[in-house]
């Protein structure tokens, strides 16, 4: 897009301040590691000790899953498709309250009962160490959020280019080395700080922008009755010449939303809160800016429709919401809504970046491949600072011009994460019987159904893949159970004795 | 073979009703939208009623189901959520993390 100079200065002036914030948290939240680490580093590199209250848990949750897709992609296709678009996206709303209430205090009980600072830590504990589980789930956990990292640096990257005009080489370096330089510094307290922040930066961006765009289309009858004069379809849950049928929809509520369960990234934050208070505190609040964001970003891509007629050669629906922002808003102000979506993107880096690094480090280093360090907090401290740093710098090199490898696995990751996850961890919280052997049936089973059912048979039924993969991962994991012996008798008491 | 038997923690009580009343609420969320987003908006959109400006059906299933549901989690963590101690009791007979 042509911007003038001024008009640049006025949006950077915002957004640099914006930038400049989360950096100071991560340097705060250095300090805070760097007096507890002495005594217990990874449980404060990695999981902040714990310690967070209701509203941040809460804004924590939601900033780490609501991603590029809801600010930029989903408003995109609300764009075309209409308000069915918008009833796809309120599958959504419960994940808050299904993620902390299903996981939540089970989940807090058991991680303190056997001293857990990652869920792998958990599911080792729970399958009684056998080592192909944790290698198989890390492995998955690895490969896909990578990816994952790898997809939103270049959403990022785009949207930076797009809204600054800086040459998306730049953009990726700035946008990039920011998340990089406080997740490494500040580790896991500095990613839920830093959401917390971003959480709020995005639900005062989506309540001002939908106002604004309710105002400047004449008010919802009259946006409405043009959308209609449109195309009537757009009006309907169907969307535009059925694009959304009922099962394909239907089944959002397994990918979007009980499948969330399966996220580690998500499931990790029902592990990191103070008490029973915070927690369902943060029930409600999450619930609500869950609801506040889905339907609000969603609704606005639908209206705008009525107000950004024309998408300008070159973009795609995917800039509706930088278009409307600089159309609705003045620069300065044009500048923090569109902190916005970046703090969509950087809350679900961070978080998946501070998870890996603790995958490899805690997971695999210090079980497998090198126990001594454990002892040597100095040690441990610069191995996981080093590590977090260079996966980042890896996921930046790649997003330069990501290799047709990582696109492909990318289609995959969301679903990937959970075929590898959902099972095993709802199971092995709340079924006794279950075991190391149904574990990796249902993880293999998963993965490789999941992507082999994505490929020959994309819609199964008229739904989405997830579902029926989810569906035979637990028929593995059953099978699997009950024709090998149950876990061993001090791994159910360890779990659920007193 | 004799099962060796020990003490189930009696917390577990307590979150599985947490769990159970999750499931519900759940549940009910998706009928809620199911039935209101197909059973009003099925018919073709000139037939369409008309609430606070949205057509009837994306009025009650996308937004009063956000604000009645938000409402009801309100309620049902109130009621049925128990503020209980989170750390491991063997911490809390050391003098540990307890309160």
């Amino acid at each position: 897009m042509n911007l003038s100079s001024s008009y640049l200065i006025q949006l950077w002036i915002p957004l640099g301040l914006y930038l400049l914030i989360m950096l100071y948290i991560g340097f705060y939240s250095n300090r805070v590691v760097s007096t507890v680490s002495k005594r217990n580093f990874l449980g404060e590199y990695f999981l902040g000790n714990r310690n967070f209250g209701g509203y941040v848990l809460a804004m924590t949750l939601v900033a780490t899953y609501v991603s590029a897709s809801s600010f930029l992609g989903g408003p995109g296709t609300a764009y075309s498709q209409g308000l069915g678009w918008v009833l796809l996206a309120m599958t959504q709303l419960p994940t808050a309250y299904i993620t902390l209430g299903i996981l939540g205090k089970r989940f807090a009980i058991v991680s303190r009962k056997v001293n857990a600072v990652t869920i792998i830590d958990v599911i080792r504990e729970r399958y009684d160490n056998n080592p192909l589980v944790v290698w198989i789930a890390s492995m998955g956990a690895i490969i896909f959020l990578i990816v994952a990292v790898v997809g939103q640096f270049v959403g990022g990257a785009k949207l930076f280019q797009t809204i600054t005009g800086l040459p998306y080489i730049w953009g990726l370096i700035l946008f990039g080395s920011i998340v990089l330089i406080y997740t490494t510094v500040g580790g896991f307290r500095a990613v839920v700080l830093t959401d917390a922040v971003q959480g709020t930066i995005m639900v005062f961006g989506t309540v001002v922008i939908l106002i604004a765009t309710i105002m400047a289309g004449g008010g919802i009858s009259n946006i409405m009755h043009t959308l209609k004069t449109i195309n009537p379809d757009l009006l309907t849950p169907y969307g535009v010449d059925n694009f959304i049928a009922v099962p394909w929809i239907s089944s959002y509520w397994v990918l979007v939303c009980i499948g969330i369960l399966g996220l580690p990234q998500n499931a990790i934050r029902a592990m990191a809160y103070k008490d029973s208070k915070s927690m369902h505190r943060a029930i409600i609040i999450g619930t609500v800016v869950s609801g506040v964001l889905m339907l609000g970003l969603h609704l606005t891509g639908v209206m705008a429709r009525a107000i950004v007629t024309e998408i300008p050669q070159g973009l795609t629906t995917d800039n509706v919401m930088p278009l409307l922002a600089m159309r609705l808003f003045p620069a300065w102000f044009a500048g923090i809504f569109l902190a916005a979506p970046l703090a969509a993107i950087m809350s679900t880096v961070d978080s998946q970046l501070i998870l890996i690094s603790s995958t490899i480090v805690k997971d695999l280093y210090l079980n497998y491949i090198n126990p001594k360090v454990n002892d040597d907090q100095r040690k441990l401290t610069s191995t996981s600072m080093i590590i977090t740093a260079l996966l980042g710098l890896i996921a930046i090199l790649a997003s330069i011009k990501p290799p047709s490898l990582i696109i492909w696995i990318n289609l995959y990751a969301f679903g990937g994460l959970e075929a590898t996850f959902f099972w095993m961890l709802i199971l092995g919280l709340y079924w006794k019987r279950a075991n190391a052997a149904g574990a990796i049936a249902s993880m293999i089973t998963g993965i490789v159904s999941f992507i082999v059912i994505s490929r020959v048979w994309p819609r199964p039924f008229g739904t989405h893949p997830i579902v029926l993969t989810l569906i035979l991962g637990l028929i593995a994991f059953l099978i699997a159970t009950y024709a090998t012996k149950p876990p061993k008798e001090e791994t159910i008491e360890k779990f659920w004795g007193v | 073979m004799e099962k060796k038997t020990f003490k189930e923690d009696p917390r577990y009580r307590q979150t599985n009703k947490e769990t159970l009343s999750m499931v519900i609420l759940l549940i009910a969320n998706i009928i809620w939208w199911y039935v209101f987003a197909y059973g009003l908006g099925s018919r073709p959109p000139e037939e369409y009623t008309y609430i606070m400006g949205f057509p009837a059906w994306f009025f009650w299933s996308c937004i009063v189901s956000f604000v009645l549901f938000s409402i009801l989690v309100w309620i049902v963590v109130s009621v049925v959520f128990k503020d209980i101690p989170l750390d491991s009791f063997e911490d809390e007979k050391k003098g540990g993390k307890g309160k």
